[in-house]
C-alpha cells in the first residue's frame, strides 16, 4: 500500500516538474553519531512535494531538480529526530544528510508528506518541544508556553494560567485547539484555556497577527495545538505517563494510545486525570488551592493520499480552588488583608476543595474532511461545536450556600471551508471562509445578577493568504482577511447605571422592559474588522534568515469590555463595562534576525505594536456601598504602544554539554494618558545549563536559573480607605509590584529499555530548589499569599 | 448595500443554527438574593420613651447610587440604657426577605461589632448567643455615659475567627472573615 501511494506521489511529481530540470542529488542517509546507514528514512522536498525513500543501503536520488535553485529537504526516520536541510542545486550533487539517533522512536514516526505546515512565512514561529510538554504534564498549558521567550503568564494562583503574549492576554491571543478556536469564556483574567497540556503533541506559538488564517483579531498572537500525526502503516502504540509532586501532594496520570492501518485508517484515544491538594508556599500552606481535572479525546481518521477525513471529540472538565484568603468583600476587608505578611486565612493542608471555587467543563466535536485536486489545490471543509459550562463558587449565605455564583453555557458552532493551493512551485495561496454562531445562556437561578449577558453572535469572515518565493533569498507573504461580527444581546441594567451612563438618553430605542430597579435593554451591535499582513523572509545563507513583518490586526470588543456591570467577587471590586465601544486596531511591525546552526544559534526579535481604541480596565474612583467602600474599574478605549525584544540563543561547548539562554522586556504606554500600561510583565531572562550522555541511559540534566526583575513601570491605583476601629485613612496600594526574584530549577531523566519496542523514561525535577519566597506581579493573588514553594517532581513514562 | 451583503449569510446562519438553541429569547431577571438592601437599628430606652433608629438603605446594591443614612428619634440621652436589636432586609423581593433569621439560622458564622468612635461615650454589651455560647449580636445593650457625640459603626462579618482574642468581647481587630455589611452613625449623647 505504502508503495503503491509512493508511486502515484512519484507520479505526480514527475508530472509537475518542468524539463529545465534534470539535476540530480543523490548520498545517504547516516546516523550523526556512529555513521551507520539509516534505511528507510523518508526525504521529503517541499519545493515539488516530491517524496524519496532511502534504500537498504542507506543511498537516496532525488532526480529532476532545477538549477539555481534551493530545496529545501526534510528527512525523516522513525528512529531519530526529523529535520530539515537547505540544498542550492547547480549541478549533479551529493551530499550525505546525518539525523541524530534518539529513543523515542514509536512518538515520533511520520513517514509521509510535509509534516506539518508552517503558520506564516515571515515570523519566526516558536515550538514547545514535546520533552517541555511532558516535564509541565503536572501544570497547565499556561506553564509550559511559558518557557517560550517573549511568553508570560497572568495567573490566580497556579491552578489558574492564561498566557501573555508580548504583553497581551485574554482575547488578544487566539487558541487554536486541533484547528478548532477555543470559545471558552477566554475574555476573562481568571479563565485559563481549557486544554489539557496532555493532549497536546505539539505546541506553536506565532508572535503576530500574521495568521490570518486562523482570525484577524489576534492582537498578540496565536497558539496553536496539535496532536501529533499518525503514520499510514500497520502500528499499535502508546504511552503511559504518571508524575507526582511534593508540592500539592499529588499527580498526574496520563495515557495515549495510537493504532494505525496502511490503509489509512487510524484512531488515538487520551485520557488524563489529575488530583492535588492544597499547595504550599514557602512557609504556609496556601489554603483551598487544590485542583481536581479530568480530561479525555479521541480521534478518528482516514488519510489518504488525495483525500481524508478526521473526527475529534474532546472532554474536558476540572475544579479550581481559589485561595480562601483572596475571597474578601470591600476596601476595607483588602487593607487588612495588605497589611498582614501572611494570608489571613491558613489552614492545615486537606486536598478537599471548598468555596470559592470555580469549575468549568469544556467539549469540543470537530469533523474535518479535505480533498486535493490535481493541478489544482486542496479544499478542506471543518464543522466545529464547543460548549463551555462555567460555575464559579463564592462564600455564600443560607439556602444559596451550595449553588454556583456564576453559572455560564457557551455553545459554539463554527463552519470552515478552506482552499490551499500551490500554483506553481514558487506561489502558495490559502483562502478561506469562516462563518460562526455562538450563544450564550447565563442561568438566572443563581441568585445573583448576570456578569455576562445572554446574547447570540454571529461571526462572518473571509481571508487570502499568499507566499512568493521569490528567489533562493527571499521570500513575500501578504494576506487581507474581512470579519463581520454581530451580537444580539437582552441585558437587565440597573437603571442607576444606566441614567448615570446617560443611556437612557443615549439608547432610549434598545429599552425593551422597565422594571423600576432594573431596565432591559436589548443592544444590537455590529462590527466590520479588516486586517492585513504583509512580510518578507531574507535567507543572508544557510544559517542567517532576517524575518521582518508587519501586521494590522482589529478585535471586536468583547462581552466582558462591553457588558460588565458590578461587583467581581474575586477581584473585590465594581467592574464597569462600556456599550459604545468600537474595535481595537493594532499595527505591529516585526523583525527576528535568526542564526540557525548546529553549535551557536539564537534569534533576535524586536517589535512594536501599536493600538488605537485599546481596552483598558483601571480604577477610576471608590464607591460607597451598604457592604463598604469598594474600588471602581472601569473599562476605557485609549491609544496604546507596546515595544519589546525577545532574545533566545543556544550554544554547544561539546556534543554533551550545552548552555541556553532567553531575555524578555517588553514596556507597555498608554499614549494618550502618557502614562505606563498597568499588569506588564517585568524583564525576564533564563539561563540554562544541560548535560546529555546519550550513550549512557540516554542520561539528561539540566540547570536552570530564572530571573524576574521588578517592574519599575506602573501606574498608580492607590486610593485611600477611611477604617472606623482606627479612625484613620489607609493607603490602599494596588499598584506598587513586588521585588525581583531569582528561581533556581533542576531537570534530568534517563531511559531504560525494557525490550524491542518499549522502554521507560524516569525523571526527577526539583523546581523552586531554594524554597525562595516570593510574588509575582502577574499574579492576581500577589497581594494576600506568596507563590508556590519547592516542589520535587517525579515522572514515570512508560512508551509501548 | 453593504448591509445586505451581510445580512444573506447571517440569514442562512441563523437558520441552520437557530434550531440548535431552545433559550427562551427574553431572559429572566435575576433579583440579587443575598443583597441586604437595609439595616435597621433600633434603641429603645430602657423604661419606655421613643425608640431612636439607625437607618441604612441601597437599594441598587453593589454600585450605583450610594446607601441613605438617617436617624430619627432624637439623640440619645447620658445616663439611659437602651435595648438595642439590628434588621437586615433584602427589600429588592416582594415582600422583603428578612436577611436576620439567616444570620441567626448561620450565628456560628456571623458576629456584629459596634466600633465606637472617639469622643462618643457609650458602652455596649452582647445580649444573645450561638450555639458555641459565643455573640451574635443581632441583640444588645447600649449604654450613653455622659455628654458626648462621635461616630458609632456597625460592621457583620461573615466568617469569623470567633476564638481569636477580643473577639467575644466585641473587638473586631482579630476577627478577619469577610463583611457582608457595614455603616457609620454620626450620634450625639444629650
Amino acid at each position: 500500500m505504502r508503495n503503491y501511494a509512493l508511486a502515484i506521489l512519484l507520479l505526480f511529481s514527475y508530472l509537475a516538474i518542468s524539463q529545465n530540470c534534470k539535476y540530480t542529488l543523490s548520498g545517504k542517509v547516516l546516523d550523526l553519531h556512529d555513521g551507520s546507514v539509516l534505511y528507510g528514512a523518508t526525504l521529503v522536498v517541499s519545493e515539488t512535494e516530491a517524496i524519496i525513500q532511502t534504500s537498504l543501503e542507506g543511498v537516496y536520488t532525488i532526480s529532476n531538480l532545477c538549477k539555481n535553485t534551493s530545496y529545501s529537504i526534510k528527512v525523516l526516520h522513525s528512529s531519530c529526530e526529523s529535520k530539515t536541510f537547505d540544498v542550492k542545486i547547480s549541478e549533479d550533487t551529493k551530499r550525505d544528510f546525518k539525523l541524530e539517533h534518539h529513543l523515542e522512536e514509536l512518538n515520533e514516526i511520520i513517514l509521509e508528506g510535509k509534516a506539518y505546515d508552517n503558520n506564516t512565512n515571515t515570523v519566526l514561529e516558536n515550538n514547545v518541544s514535546k520533552e517541555t510538554l511532558e516535564r509541565f504534564s503536572t501544570g497547565a498549558l499556561g506553564d509550559a508556553l511559558n518557557s517560550l521567550s517573549g511568553v508570560s503568564s497572568l495567573n490566580k494562583g497556579n491552578g489558574i494560567v492564561k498566557p501573555i503574549v508580548n504583553g497581551l492576554h485574554s482575547s488578544r491571543i487566539i487558541m487554536i485547539n486541533n484547528g478548532v478556536r477555543m470559545q471558552d469564556q477566554e475574555w476573562g483574567a481568571e479563565h485559563a484555556p481549557n486544554i489539557d497540556v496532555n493532549s497536546v503533541g505539539r505546541l506553536t506559538l506565532v508572535k503576530s497577527a500574521g495568521a490570518l488564517q486562523y482570525g484577524g483579531d489576534a492582537m498578540g498572537g496565536v497558539i496553536i495545538a496539535e496532536a501529533l500525526k499518525v503514520p499510514v502503516k500497520d502500528s499499535l502504540y502508546g504511552k503511559t505517563m504518571s508524575s507526582l509532586t511534593s508540592n500539592g501532594r499529588g499527580g498526574v496520570l496520563t495515557s495515549t494510545l495510537t493504532k494505525s492501518y496502511a490503509k489509512g485508517w487510524y484512531g488515538t484515544a487520551q485520557g488524563s486525570l489529575k488530583r492535588f491538594g492544597d499547595f504550599e508556599a514557602a512557609d504556609y500552606v496556601l489554603s483551598n488551592t487544590g485542583i481536581i481535572e479530568q480530561n479525555a479525546s479521541l480521534r478518528l481518521g482516514l488519510n489518504k493520499f488525495n483525500y481524508g477525513i478526521e473526527a475529534y471529540f474532546s472532554f474536558f472538565s476540572n475544579e479550581i480552588g481559589i485561595l480562601r484568603a483572596s475571597h474578601l468583600h470591600g476596601a476595607a476587608d483588602q487593607v487588612r488583608a495588605f497589611d498582614s505578611d501572611m494570608p489571613l486565612i491558613i489552614n492545615d493542608f486537606t486536598y478537599n476543595i471548598g468555596a470559592p471555587r470555580q469549575n468549568v467543563k469544556h467539549q469540543l466535536a470537530r469533523i474535518k474532511g479535505f480533498k486535493t485536486i490535481e493541478n489544482f489545490g486542496t479544499l478542506s471543509l471543518q464543522y466545529d461545536y464547543q460548549q463551555n459550562n462555567r460555575f464559579e463558587f463564592d462564600i455564600r449565605r443560607g439556602d444559596d450556600k451550595d449553588k454556583a455564583a456564576i453559572d455560564l453555557k457557551l455553545g459554539t458552532h463554527t463552519l470552515l471551508l478552506d482552499f490551499e493551493n500551490n500554483f506553481e512551485r514558487q506561489l502558495n495561496i490559502k483562502s478561506g471562509v469562516m462563518t460562526r454562531y455562538q450563544n450564550n445562556f447565563a442561568n438566572p437561578n443563581t441568585g445573583v445578577r448576570r456578569l455576562i449577558p445572554d446574547y447570540d453572535k454571529y461571526d462572518l469572515g473571509i481571508y487570502l493568504l499568499g507566499d512568493y518565493t521569490l528567489n533562493d533569498r527571499w521570500l513575500l507573504e501578504a494576506g487581507a482577511r474581512f470579519d463581520y461580527t454581530q451580537m444580539d444581546v437582552y441585558k437587565y441594567y440597573r437603571t442607576s447605571f444606566w441614567e448615570e451612563r446617560n443611556y437612557d438618553i443615549l439608547y432610549p430605542e434598545i429599552v425593551v422592559d422597565d422594571l423600576g430597579t432594573q431596565v432591559l435593554a436589548n443592544p444590537n451591535l455590529k462590527f466590520h474588522n479588516a486586517s492585513a499582513t504583509v512580510g518578507a523572509k531574507y535567507s543572508f545563507n544557510d544559517d542567517y534568515h532576517l524575518f521582518l513583518n508587519y501586521a494590522l490586526a482589529s478585535r471586536a470588543p468583547n462581552p466582558s469590555e462591553l457588558f460588565s456591570e458590578g461587583l467581581h467577587h474575586s477581584g473585590a471590586r465594581i467592574e464597569l463595562g462600556d456599550l459604545s465601544f468600537n474595535s481595537e486596531v493594532g499595527h505591529k511591525i516585526s523583525a527576528t534576525l535568526q542564526r540557525d546552526h548546529d553549535r551557536f544559534s539564537f534569534s533576535i526579535n524586536p517589535y512594536i505594536n501599536s493600538i488605537s481604541d485599546f481596552i483598558i480596565i483601571e480604577p477610576t474612583k471608590v464607591l460607597e456601598t451598604i457592604r463598604g467602600n469598594f474600588q471602581v474599574w472601569e473599562y476605557r478605549q485609549t491609544n496604546a504602544q507596546l515595544l519589546g525584544v525577545d532574545i533566545d540563543a543556544a550554544y554547544k561547548f561539546t556534543d554533551k554539554l550545552s548552555f541556553t539562554h532567553q531575555w524578555s522586556i517588553v514596556k507597555g504606554y498608554d499614549r494618550s494618558r502618557d502614562m505606563p500600561l498597568i499588569s506588564m510583565p517585568p524583564i525576564a531572562t533564563k539561563n540554562e545549563i544541560s548535560f546529555e550522555h546519550p550513550k549512557f541511559y540516554n542520561l539528561k540534566l539540566a540547570l536552570q536559573s530564572e530571573y524576574v526583575f521588578a517592574q519599575n513601570e506602573y501606574p498608580d491605583t492607590n486610593f485611600e480607605v477611611y477604617i472606623p476601629e482606627t479612625e484613620t485613612w489607609e493607603l490602599l496600594d494596588t499598584s506598587t509590584p513586588p521585588s525581583a526574584y531569582h528561581l533556581l530549577n533542576f531537570n534530568s531523566s534517563i531511559d531504560l529499555k525494557l525490550n524491542k519496542t518499549s522502554f521507560l523514561t524516569v525523571g526527577l525535577g526539583i523546581t523552586n530548589i531554594l524554597n525562595t519566597s516570593y510574588r509575582n506581579y502577574l499574579n492576581l493573588q500577589r497581594f494576600y499569599a506568596d507563590d508556590l514553594g519547592q516542589n520535587i517532581l517525579l515522572n514515570l513514562k512508560f512508551n509501548y | 448595500m453593504k448591509k445586505q451583503f451581510f445580512t444573506y449569510p447571517i440569514l442562512v446562519l441563523s437558520i441552520i443554527f437557530t434550531g440548535c438553541s431552545d433559550d427562551d429569547p427574553i431572559p429572566t431577571p435575576v433579583n440579587e438574593e443575598e443583597l441586604i438592601t437595609t439595616m435597621t437599628i433600633t434603641l429603645s430606652p430602657d423604661g419606655g420613651g421613643t425608640d431612636i433608629v439607625l437607618k441604612t438603605v441601597d437599594m441598587d446594591g453593589d454600585g450605583g447610587n450610594a446607601p441613605v443614612v438617617t436617624i430619627t428619634g432624637g439623640n440619645l440621652s447620658a445616663g439611659t440604657t437602651y435595648n438595642g436589636s439590628i434588621e437586615l432586609l433584602n427589600a429588592s423581593e416582594t415582600p422583603a426577605e428578612n436577611i436576620t433569621e439567616e444570620v441567626q439560622e448561620e450565628a456560628e458564622e456571623h458576629q456584629f461589632f459596634y466600633t465606637i468612635g472617639s469622643g462618643l461615650d457609650v458602652t455596649t454589651t452582647y445580649e444573645d448567643e450561638d450555639g458555641d455560647g459565643n455573640p451574635i449580636g443581632v441583640e444588645f445593650t447600649l449604654v450613653a455615659n455622659t455628654v458626648s457625640a462621635g461616630d458609632l459603626t456597625f460592621t457583620l462579618r461573615h466568617e469569623p475567627n470567633k476564638s481569636a482574642a477580643g473577639v467575644a468581647d466585641g473587638d473586631i481587630t482579630n476577627a478577619g472573615g469577610e463583611t457582608d455589611i457595614t455603616e457609620t452613625f454620626s450620634v450625639t449623647v444629650e
